[in-house]
């Protein structure tokens, strides 16, 4: 569904992202993670539009979508959530949602009934008629993803959806989103949250000051040491593998 | 209450008012009222639905005033189909504004700064242009006659101006129930995330802008065929933007009776105004610059976000 | 019509004026820096500036004497406005602020119109023509001054904000409003005290311009946009960029007005305007106050 080859993006003197090359299955859930400033959101960024690559190539669905506009690669059916949630503040949750249910659908009536009908999907059936900035975190966060189910996507890229919410709305969130993979969308999602990566991702990339360094299923990358060591630094692997022989002694 | 049947109501009124209204002088204030009425939508589908506040409206108003006046009194083009072709102007050159303005990423105040100096150069030009009259003016000739859209009294301007004031209402509302106005508001609030749910918000803008500066547009054919007389100042001064960002400011920026509300309350406040302070030079501006810091101040959602919030409250009193 | 002999001159004068611009634009920028808000109502605060330095000559005040009244006075007037009027509109929103000042443009302008009439005046100073030659061009005596004391009064500026505590504290506003609160900064005083000092470069660009220019309730008009101009080519926050900026724009309207004439030259400065905002829109020094 999505191919990803040799992105690369500079800001000024930094490498945001060098020469990342993956590939997003269709009908999966990939889970890209890494400490912070690793370069995660904008390798999101740069796939879904926002932000320009220096060089490399983003294939959507056999598509070659380098360098175009966010809102036509929406069209095309890749859409991304953000990671500091924005909502349309003013507008209630079902207008939120409209808005992605007209990239799809003219009629202003059919547009707020579609939407009616996405909100209820992520359970925010009771939550229709109250203004967007009226609502928790968690509330934000499910809009946010509702809108971007409203445009029908083929591929959603999801920016930190676990953010904030509390064990609770943590489990129905990964319900949720497993609920929209069975539906037949594609999930490419960036998280800290080890446990929803655990329970959600068939496979995880693992992307660290820009390069991706490990792949691999959830229970493979978090025991390899490339991976230890870019959370938890330089030689710590090392040292633990050290220290468990010590201690097996 | 039925809405419908509160708008029949007040259209009939409407409709009526030259029969009961008598004096010129109050009909001519209703016209005065209408004609912002209808610029003011014109603000408010930028200003109000899509969130772009513009400064310099007067270079659609002023456009249009001078695009009426100059095919009338050089060529003899018909004064109704010259207001159809001051709408196209003002079309046209928002179109022009809107696409250095969006093209280039002006937002807020760096746009608002932008068509403040392109009034500005508009009224330059036209100060400085021969076929304007340059700072002169020009003066439509007299000659009363419906053909000609001129009439002997008020009253046939009156219902011209209606006419227009009900087709801005009729536009607010068609763009309240689109998709272009859903996806205007989505701008307003987060551009970037309207981007991100596939809005082209380019040429959104431009539509609005465009939409915009063909109704104030209008409202400038207008200005020519009443007042019979149009010059840089009056055109392109900072006058008629003020005036005309003032209505949708007061009544409610992205609603559709906030203009017409707008309107009214402005223009009737300042004729209160004048009657208690006077006709000085400079009294009613002062009075409107004061109104804008109130409004913002103490109702930035206008009289129209007044109304709602007494209407929840006697809705919420009625199903106690 | 390119003669050195008469391009010199022009560019001359462009650059004497250009430094009473840059001493205005230094005062907007200053307040954009901080408070991050244009302010709408800088060209009749200006006007107000000149109106006041008017009727203290009248009253048989040297404009240059008049410095020391009316750039305390501005920058209270500027103070007190931000303060109990704008700071208090604007409930945080860009567009708000905007209106604001706009607000308060236009109620100080015909307040100005009100009380003293759309009559344009003048004042008649002993050296008002006395010329000073420079070489290859006369300058009027005024200009000159003006010229001087524009630098010397941004060099002041400069010190000011660079060098003493209350300069240490805008720089920090300025920067990061979150984090200056959080170490104590008054920020609404802060706010209101650059307002103030904002201001208080009109007063004295003000007393400067009155003896080379005159005084009407429109003359704000004049420089809102060139002040803007300014500000917008040098770079929003920018010292040096007001300073270059305001001195390329008195030169560029100067041979402008010469080259295209009157009314047409006041337009160049408006396609800079307009042109700077499409392609350069950070200006030429960038953002950061400096």
């Amino acid at each position: 569904m999505l191919e990803v080859s040799g992105l690369t993006r500079r800001f000024g003197g930094l490498l945001a992202v060098a020469d990342a090359s993956l590939h997003v299955p269709a009908g999966s859930i990939v889970a890209l993670v890494g400490p912070n400033g690793a370069g995660k959101t904008t390798l999101f960024a740069m796939i879904s539009g926002f932000v320009p690559s220096d060089s490399g190539k983003v294939v959507f669905a056999g598509e070659d979508v380098t360098g175009l506009g966010p809102h036509v690669i929406c069209a095309r059916g890749l859409v991304r959530t953000f990671q500091v949630v924005q909502p349309f503040g003013r507008l209630s949750v079902r207008e939120n949602v409209a808005v992605g249910t007209h990239l799809r659908v003219a009629d202003r009536r059919e547009a707020l009934a579609r939407a009616t009908a996405v909100a209820e999907r992520v359970g925010m059936g009771h939550l229709l008629d109250r203004p967007a900035q009226a609502l928790t975190v968690a509330g934000r966060k499910r809009l946010e993803l509702a809108r971007a189910l409203a445009t029908e996507p083929r591929l959603l890229l999801l920016d930190e959806v676990m953010a904030g919410l509390n064990p609770t709305e943590m489990t129905e969130m990964i319900r949720i989103v497993r609920g929209i993979r069975d539906g037949g969308v594609t999930v490419f999602l960036i998280e800290h949250v080890m446990q929803a990566v655990a329970s959600l991702a068939e496979r995880v990339h693992v992307l660290n000051q820009g390069r991706l360094i490990a792949e691999g299923a959830p229970a493979e990358i978090a025991r390899m040491p490339e991976v230890v060591e870019a959370y938890l630094g330089h030689g710590v692997a090392e040292r633990m593998t050290a220290q468990a022989a010590g201690g097996a002694r | 209450m039925n809405a419908r049947l509160v708008m029949a109501a007040g259209l009939a009124a409407a409709l009526a008012v030259p029969y009961l209204v008598r004096s010129d002088f109050w009909l001519g204030f209703l016209i005065t009222v209408l004609l912002f009425a209808v610029m003011g939508m014109a603000w408010n589908i930028l200003g109000g639905y899509a969130g772009q506040f513009s400064f310099g409206h007067a270079a659609f108003f002023g456009t249009g005033a001078y695009a009426a006046a100059v095919l009338h009194i050089g060529f003899g083009l018909n004064p109704w189909l010259g207001l159809a072709v001051a709408a196209l102007a003002g079309g046209l050159v928002a179109l022009v504004i809107g696409y250095l303005s969006f093209r280039y990423g002006l937002r807020g105040s760096y746009f608002a700064l932008i068509t403040l100096a392109f009034a500005e150069v508009l009224r330059i030009l036209a100060n400085w242009a021969e076929f304007t009259g340059g700072g002169v003016g020009l003066y439509v000739p007299l000659k009363v006659g419906i053909a000609n859209l001129q009439f002997s009294g008020k009253t046939g301007y009156y219902y011209v101006a209606l006419g227009f004031a009900v087709l801005s209402l009729a536009v607010g509302w068609a763009l309240e129930h689109s998709r272009l106005g859903a996806q205007l508001m989505a701008i307003r609030e987060n551009e970037d995330a309207a981007q991100a749910l596939g809005v082209d918000t380019f040429a959104c803008k431009l539509k609005a802008i465009a939409l915009s500066g063909a109704l104030t547009g209008i409202g400038g054919g207008f200005y020519t065929h009443y007042y019979l007389y149009i010059d840089p100042g009056i055109a392109y001064g900072p006058g008629v933007s003020v005036e005309i960002l003032l209505v949708p400011i007061i009544g409610g920026l992205g609603t559709v009776f906030g203009p017409l509300l707008g309107s009214a309350v402005l223009h009737g406040a300042g004729e209160l105004a004048r009657r208690l302070m006077g006709d000085a030079p400079g009294l009613n501006l002062i009075f409107y610059g004061v109104l804008l810091i109130v409004m913002v101040r103490f109702m930035p959602e206008g009289l129209m976000g007044l109304v709602w919030r007494l209407r929840r409250r006697w809705r919420r009193v009625a199903d106690a | 019509m390119l003669d050195p002999i008469i391009l010199l001159p022009a560019a001359i004068n462009g650059l004497t004026m250009g430094a009473v611009y840059a001493l205005v634009a230094l005062g907007l920028t200053l307040i954009y820096g901080v408070l991050h808000i244009i302010n709408f109502a800088h060209g009749s605060l200006l006007m107000v500036g000149l109106y006041g330095a008017f009727f203290l000559h009248r009253a048989g005040l040297d404009p240059y004497l008049a410095l020391v009244v009316m750039v305390p006075a501005l920058f209270f007037t500027g103070y007190a406005l931000q303060w109990s009027v704008i700071g208090k509109a604007s409930h945080g929103s860009d567009q708000n602020i905007l209106l604001v000042t706009l607000g308060a443009s236009i109620v100080i302008e015909n307040l100005a119109l009100y009380f003293f009439s759309a009559d344009t005046r003048t004042i008649d100073t002993p050296y008002s023509f006395e010329m000073i030659d420079l070489g290859v061009a006369l300058v009027p005596l005024p200009r000159v001054i003006a010229f001087a004391a524009a630098l010397v009064l941004a060099a002041v500026l400069w010190f000011l904000i660079a060098r003493t505590d209350l300069g240490r504290a805008i720089r920090a506003v300025a920067k990061e409003r979150q984090g200056a609160r959080l170490v104590g900064i008054d920020v609404d005083h802060i706010f209101a005290m650059s307002f103030g000092i904002g201001t208080a470069c009109l007063g004295a660009a003000a007393c400067l311009l009155l003896p080379m220019f005159y005084v009407s309730p429109h003359v704000g008009h004049v420089f809102v946009l060139v002040a803007f101009t300014v500000v917008v080519l040098g770079g929003m926050g920018s010292f040096s960029g007001a300073l270059i900026g305001g001195l390329l724009i008195g030169v560029t309207e100067s041979l402008g007005g010469l080259l295209l004439g009157e009314s047409l030259g006041q337009m160049g400065i408006f396609l800079i305007f307009i042109a700077t905002l499409m392609f350069r829109p950070s200006g030429l020094f960038g953002s950061r106050l400096s």
